[in-house]
């Protein structure tokens, strides 16, 4: 009977698959990231995005809480362009590197508000864009509550990160992750309860960005303090 | 290229944080002409079924203006949207493969719907008799246009003019909760927004509503008092003041809807208050209190208002209206303005916003919107050339 | 039946019709294959090529420095942070140069020093104090920094 009244099974668009399919999520180690935005260059580089900083399919965000409580958030040209303090260092409280990406969300609003199905969770749980279909509405860019998806201007439809899906079909890892010098990122099949991000999420108190906002976001991250939205 | 100039502008006038890709507003000036478009379509509607359902009979000299406006608009209504589109010759896909979990997807369906079984078959069965009428007066391509217009039925009888008259009571009964689907899903649109908080209300669909029907009453008595002075006729002062009073009634619950959504946020004071706190207070100071909220509700509030205890003489009157149905208008498209670009001025990290600013030279989007807007009255001018109301054969009922 | 709603039946009737002849000579083929989407979407996206072509095929050829750099501190470093991109190189090594690094301060991308660096996972010096502008490379070997 519950499951007849069950709206979610229309109201959202993806779904874990049943049986033994690979469920992509990933992991990052804020206590790790020392912010060189490696990830960020080597995945513009990777995936043709436009040089412009306007346009990112990741970025890392530099926290600096001063002393008397003010939070300062920076990310010049997505990190690429390195970072400065804001303020001398005598006078931070705290601070702290956040790398951002798409979050692959289990219940994705991007794919539910997408009007013609171009925004779609692939059966791994990776979301992407067809941009063959795309219609360039934008719905979807308003509807990402983390930011993480943009218009290319070349193409008019939307580009987002992909989890470099074209390089796992090779055996390949994603440029982010091959890019990161400390290990600070990983991905990986949360199906299987040996894999690395499993034991990442097993062994570390994780949190995800939003929770609130109920969309089952699959980038665990490890050390997110409250100060990050 | 040029336009990243406007976007290298942008982010030296970033205020704070926000997300790198928050810095392109991609919901520009055409996103908030359409649901003006919409609303006046809406709004105009609920005017003429003032009429026809709800049997206010003073509202009849107006009647045909209203169905014709609400036309006019309609037709103009898809086009901020196809050009607004990344891709749009694609535009066809949400009518082919619609995604059903999208607000958007229905769009098309609801479009088509009220385009051609609310408007076109109300407007067609008031006018089918008048149309074989006139197919038989006029000569040449005018006599076969009218005939084809009537889908080949000469029939002009009695018991016909009954059958149109039953019939086109049913479309408007069905019409009115059409019209609300039609406005009120584009309300749903951003209200379902959950990523956006200025935008995550459920009042927004019935907000977004109710300046419709403001909006859209507010064009039907500017059309009616421009249309009667081009035509040098006498307006009908009645049918005037029972246009105001349905404008100031919907005014006082728009209002009301709009004060209780802020006040609710006030309170409430969730995590996004303060950042919107400051957008409101900074960014949309001018859109939002002068223009929205003063010139748009407050000042035909109380003048409306002080016109149903007193009314000054006639010349007066029609000033007024004038000006009132003017100062409505331009408030309700800063209202559209607020929702739809405010929404977008602050980031989603609530650490800093945006700015966007409207190229009035070289942005396509601001020449468009003007296209879009102006258009449909030269579409009303063709209508009341086609179909005019004043000509039509004197009603048996 | 009133002579108004016949016609305007059949005129519906066809506009209909219209309507579902489109829907089904435009509808994509592979639509709805795995989901509400076109399935071909994910062997296009799937096709695009891949650029870095990470550590092994790197030390196919350059065994020597992967070696060398396997025993220090940057072993698990990817060559293709540095060096760019080697898709193309890896193809037609003649053709296709790598990009060997320029800059000699290009290593503090890493390692200049910021508070917001733990100082457990990277070592960081503040270039002035440390080497007064003189390039890295002066006294580190990048592929065995502490050699």
């Amino acid at each position: 009977m519950v499951s007849l009244l069950n709206p979610y099974k229309f109201v959202f668009a993806t779904k874990k698959p049943e049986g033994n399919g690979k469920w992509y999520g990933v992991g990052i180690d804020i206590e790790k990231c020392i912010g060189c935005a490696s990830c960020a260059r080597s995945c513009k580089t990777e995936n043709d995005v436009l040089a412009e900083p306007f346009f990112f399919r990741n970025w890392i965000e530099q926290y600096t809480i001063t002393n008397d409580g003010q939070i300062k958030v920076s990310s010049p040209n997505g990190g690429i362009d390195g970072f400065t303090q804001p303020v001398p260092d005598d006078e931070i409280y705290k601070t702290f590197f956040v790398p951002k990406m798409c979050n692959h969300c289990a219940k994705s609003p991007c794919t539910q508000v997408c009007p013609v199905g171009a925004s779609f969770e692939s059966p791994e749980g990776i979301a992407l864009v067809d941009q063959n279909y795309c219609i360039g509405c934008g719905y979807c860019v308003q509807a990402c509550p983390y930011g993480c998806r943009y218009i290319d201007p070349r193409k008019g439809v939307v580009d987002k990160c992909t989890l470099c899906y074209h390089r796992l079909e090779k055996g390949l890892d994603p440029a982010c992750m091959m890019a990161c010098p400390t290990g600070a990122r990983l991905y990986g099949d949360l199906n299987d309860k040996e894999s690395a991000l499993s034991l990442f999420v097993k062994e570390n108190n994780c949190a995800v960005l939003k929770p609130q906002l109920n969309t089952e976001s699959k980038l665990f991250y490890n050390g997110l303090s409250q100060e990050v939205h | 290229m040029n336009k990243f100039e406007s976007l290298y502008e942008a982010l030296a006038n970033m205020d704070g944080y926000i997300y790198p890709n928050e810095i392109v507003l991609n919901w520009d000036l055409l996103i908030v002409m359409y649901p003006y478009v919409t609303g006046l379509v809406a709004g105009a509607f609920i005017l003429a079924s003032l009429n026809r359902v709800f049997d206010i009979k003073a509202l009849r000299p107006t009647y045909e203006i209203s169905l014709l406006t609400a036309l006019s608009f309609m037709l103009v209504a898809t086009m901020p949207l196809i050009t607004h589109l990344g891709q749009p010759w694609r535009f066809y896909e949400m009518l082919i493969t619609p995604h059903l979990t999208s607000a958007m997807a229905i769009f098309g369906f609801v479009y088509l719907w009220y385009l051609m079984v609310v408007l076109l078959l109300e407007i067609w069965f008031d006018y089918r008799y008048d149309m074989v009428m006139w197919s038989k007066q006029k000569k040449g391509f005018m006599k076969y246009f009218y005939k084809a217009l009537t889908l080949w039925i000469s029939d002009t009888s009695k018991e016909s003019r009954k059958t149109d008259d039953k019939l086109g009571y049913f479309v408007t009964v069905i019409g009115i909760p059409s019209a609300f689907l039609l406005h009120g899903y584009v309300g749903f649109i951003f209200g379902s927004i959950k990523a956006n908080p200025w935008w995550s209300t459920v009042m927004m669909p019935v907000i977004f509503l109710f300046s419709a029907m403001v909006s859209g009453i507010a064009l039907v008595m500017f059309i009616y008092m421009v249309v009667s002075y081009l035509r040098k006729q006498k307006m009908d002062m009645k049918a005037l003041d029972t246009i105001a009073k349905y404008l100031f009634y919907i005014l006082i619950l728009d209002f009301t809807l709009e004060s209780l959504d802020q006040i609710h946020r006030i309170y409430e004071a969730d995590e996004s208050f303060d950042i919107l706190q400051i957008l409101v207070r900074g960014k949309l100071f001018f859109t939002f209190f002068i223009m929205q909220i003063g010139v748009g509700t407050l000042i035909p509030l109380a003048t409306l208002g002080f016109l149903q205890f007193k009314k000054p003489r006639e010349r007066i009157r029609k000033i007024i209206y004038w000006a009132m149905s003017v100062c409505v208008l331009v408030g309700i498209f800063y209202m559209r303005w607020n929702v739809v670009i405010g929404g977008q001025l602050f980031s989603k990290s609530f650490y800093g916003f945006t700015s966007y600013k409207v190229d009035l030279i070289g942005g396509t989007d601001v020449w468009l919107s003007v296209l879009w807007f102006i258009v449909p009255f030269f579409i009303l001018a063709f209508l009341l050339w086609l179909l005019p109301p004043w000509k039509k054969h004197p009603a048996e009922h | 039946m009133p002579v108004q709603i016949r016609r305007l039946l059949i005129a519906f009737a066809i506009f209909i019709g219209i309507m579902l002849v489109l829907k089904y000579y435009l509808t994509p083929e592979s639509w709805r294959e795995y989901g509400p989407y076109r399935g071909y979407a994910l062997t296009e996206i799937a096709g695009d090529e891949a650029k870095y072509v990470q550590m092994e095929t790197c030390s196919m050829c350059h065994d020597s420095i992967a070696e060398l750099k396997s025993q220090g501190v940057h072993e698990t470093i990817e060559c293709e942070i540095c060096h760019g991109p080697g898709y193309k190189h890896a193809d037609e090594p003649e053709h296709n140069r790598m990009e060997i690094i320029g800059d000699g301060l290009f290593c503090l991308r890493c390692h200049e020093k910021n508070m917001a660096r733990p100082e457990n996972i990277i070592k960081q010096i503040d270039a002035a104090e440390h080497s007064e502008g003189e390039e890295c490379t002066t006294c580190h070997n990048p592929h065995q920094p502490w050699l």
